[in-house]
């Protein structure tokens, strides 16, 4: 496929600008520049097919970050289309609108009903731009919550899937309580009586993410991130330079296997050689295979187990001493 | 007593002239003179314009409980470098000089007290150590609060003064969004009351988790309240902000937030609101 020549030298022109006002300012405009300059490099390469050789051996924290965000990494809803039978997507908020950045509804995965949420960056220019490459509005949110209320109502095991650079950070956003949204969000999944299973399958951006990333079982996959920040943000904070990053990210230990030394994730999902990107279908297989595996354990457990089993995980977080 | 040891060894942030140090703090706002001894008497805001300048967590305290009642919880936790972060300095350099600079170990003052005699437990963040940014002490010193009060049967009232989760903790910060809920739950589950009062600034991973699930929340005049920065706002959106943009006058407007309180009325609102929500009986 080629990409319309003037979406790419608008995006472009977009990137420029925002990164002209990042230096020039010193501020941290990441939120905005980064997908943007994903897009960019997407089209780009869509322009010119050659494939970018496959990293050999461990990838570096920096490289796995850029694996995340590889144009044809499989999104939320490809994961949905190799694993579900059904899918029911549910609309809206009830009392805003409608947030195609965070989508979900009850279906069938690999066979269990489920209630699905999901951060949907899109497949295509025009898709990603509407969906805010996955960055969810306070109304996205409230969505999830409604879709959790519906779980908890009917007993259907919640899988979550992962993947935004952040909240979106916009004005209207604001206007509407973000904060508030993530904070509801976050407490009425700690509150569920359901097997929750999360899985990072891309980027695990800072209180975003968390909004939808608080259940039993948070799985991750091998080359996605999870961080309080993303690298760039980091690296704008640090440094006051966003091209930094590669330094940040190793600071950061933001990386499948850092987090599962640090106690954050209970399992990381091995993807395909080079990359979930060179080989969707396999990566689909890993995934499926082991939040089905997660749910299936969970499910055996009483609604309050589950909750307090949740609520004691969350509880345990974090490092510190302490002084008698 | 640690308050006293406090006032004498701590400034206010915003000093007047270089001749008279210890007696002047020039408003940072209108920009008048305040003698700090009459600037104390009136809770640390402006006589002239109204503007509520920022306090740290121990002149949080002396404002807001009644004298004397206060008894520290926090201060056992410490932090600790699990990520070996490194930036242009080590995050234990960091750390030591925050210590260094308002004398305790992390971005949170824990303990119990009364507001004009109704007993409370009471969480206040330090803005002076490190933005009040949340890393694992700040979690674990509010979630223990947040337990102490579930278990003692007083209401609980956070008072957030935050730029957002830590950097230099990364993903153990931003669990600490989850942490806080989960022993807030706890306490809500007694059916005991949860107020939280926030002060210039609160954004990032502290207005996205434990300062906006309050039962009751309160912001005063002025503050900047938001999740986003709205410099990083201005930039996505690439238009100018409305005026008042993200501050607690905006947030009431919007129903973000039940009622922005004067400092000098904190306490009375406070003990009244409380005492009504936990069925106190006065003698009419």
């Amino acid at each position: 496929m080629t990409a319309p020549i003037d979406t790419l030298k608008e995006l472009e022109a977009r990137v420029r600008d925002l990164e002209v006002t990042a230096q020039r300012t010193g501020q941290n405009l990441d939120a905005a520049i980064t997908p943007l300059r994903a897009e960019v490099d997407r089209l780009r390469a869509a322009q010119n097919p050659a494939q970018p050789p496959a990293p050999k051996g461990d990838p570096t924290r920096w490289e796995r970050v850029q694996l995340a965000r590889a144009p044809g990494r499989p999104t939320a809803l490809d994961y949905v289309e190799h694993l579900c039978t059904e899918f029911t997507e549910l609309h809206g908020d009830r009392r805003y609108g409608d947030d195609p950045a965070l989508i979900g509804g009850p279906a069938r995965w690999q066979g269990v009903p489920v209630m699905l949420l999901l951060q949907q960056k899109g497949r295509d220019t025009k898709s990603k731009i509407k969906r805010r490459f996955g960055s969810a509005n306070p109304e996205g949110y409230r969505k999830a919550v409604r879709l959790m209320d519906l779980a908890d109502k009917f007993g259907l095991p919640v899988v979550a899937l992962v993947d935004t650079q952040g909240a979106y950070p916009g004005l209207e956003a604001e206007e509407r309580g973000q904060g508030w949204a993530i904070a509801e969000s976050i407490r009425r999944m700690l509150n569920l009586r359901v097997p929750v299973v999360n899985v990072v399958i891309g980027e695990g951006g800072s209180g975003g993410a968390l909004a939808i990333g608080v259940g039993n079982r948070v799985l991750i996959q091998e080359n996605a991130w999870y961080s309080v920040i993303s690298p760039e943000g980091a690296a704008s904070i640090i440094w006051k330079d966003a091209s930094k990053a590669p330094l940040a990210a190793e600071a950061l230990r933001l990386t499948a296997p850092d987090l599962l030394e640090l106690g954050i994730v209970e399992e990381v999902i091995p993807e395909p050689e080079g990359g979930a990107h060179l080989n969707p279908q396999q990566a689909a297989q890993a995934v499926g295979e082991a939040v089905t595996r997660h749910l299936r354990d969970l499910m055996a457990q009483s609604p309050t187990d589950l909750k307090t089993g949740r609520a004691a995980r969350f509880r345990r977080l974090g490092a510190y001493t302490e002084t008698t | 007593m640690a308050l006293d040891r406090f006032f004498r060894r701590r400034r206010p942030q915003q000093q007047g002239g270089a001749d008279m140090p210890d007696l002047w703090t020039q408003c940072p706002k209108c920009k008048e003179g305040l003698y700090n001894r009459d600037l104390e008497t009136n809770a640390f805001v402006c006589h002239k314009c109204g503007h509520h300048l920022r306090l740290d967590a121990a002149q949080r305290v002396t404002v807001l409980l009644d004298e004397g009642s206060f008894t520290q919880l926090s201060g056992a936790v410490q932090p600790t470098d699990a990520l070996a972060f490194q930036d242009t300095e080590s995050y234990p350099e960091r750390l030591k000089r925050a210590q260094k600079k308002t004398g305790r170990p992390d971005a949170i003052l824990t303990g119990t007290g009364a507001i004009l005699g109704v007993p409370v437990t009471l969480a206040v963040m330090d803005f002076a150590f490190s933005g009040g940014s949340m890393g694992s002490v700040v979690g674990e010193e509010i979630a223990r609060a947040a337990e102490h009060a579930a278990r003692h049967g007083t209401p609980l009232v956070i008072v957030t003064a935050s730029g957002g989760a830590r950097m230099q903790e990364s993903a153990l910060s931003l669990m600490q969004m989850a942490k806080t809920t989960v022993a807030l739950e706890t306490l809500a589950e007694q059916g005991l009351p949860y107020v939280s009062l926030l002060t210039d600034p609160t954004t990032g991973g502290v207005t996205a988790s434990f300062a906006t699930i309050a039962d009751v929340i309160v912001a005063e005049p002025g503050a900047l309240i938001g999740f986003a920065g709205p410099r990083v706002i201005q930039q996505t959106i690439r238009q100018s902000l409305p005026d008042g943009f993200q501050r607690a006058e905006f947030l009431l407007s919007h129903g973000m937030v039940d009622a922005v309180v004067d400092r000098r009325e904190q306490r009375e609102y406070l003990a009244s609101l409380l005492g009504l929500l936990t069925r106190r009986e006065v003698s009419a």
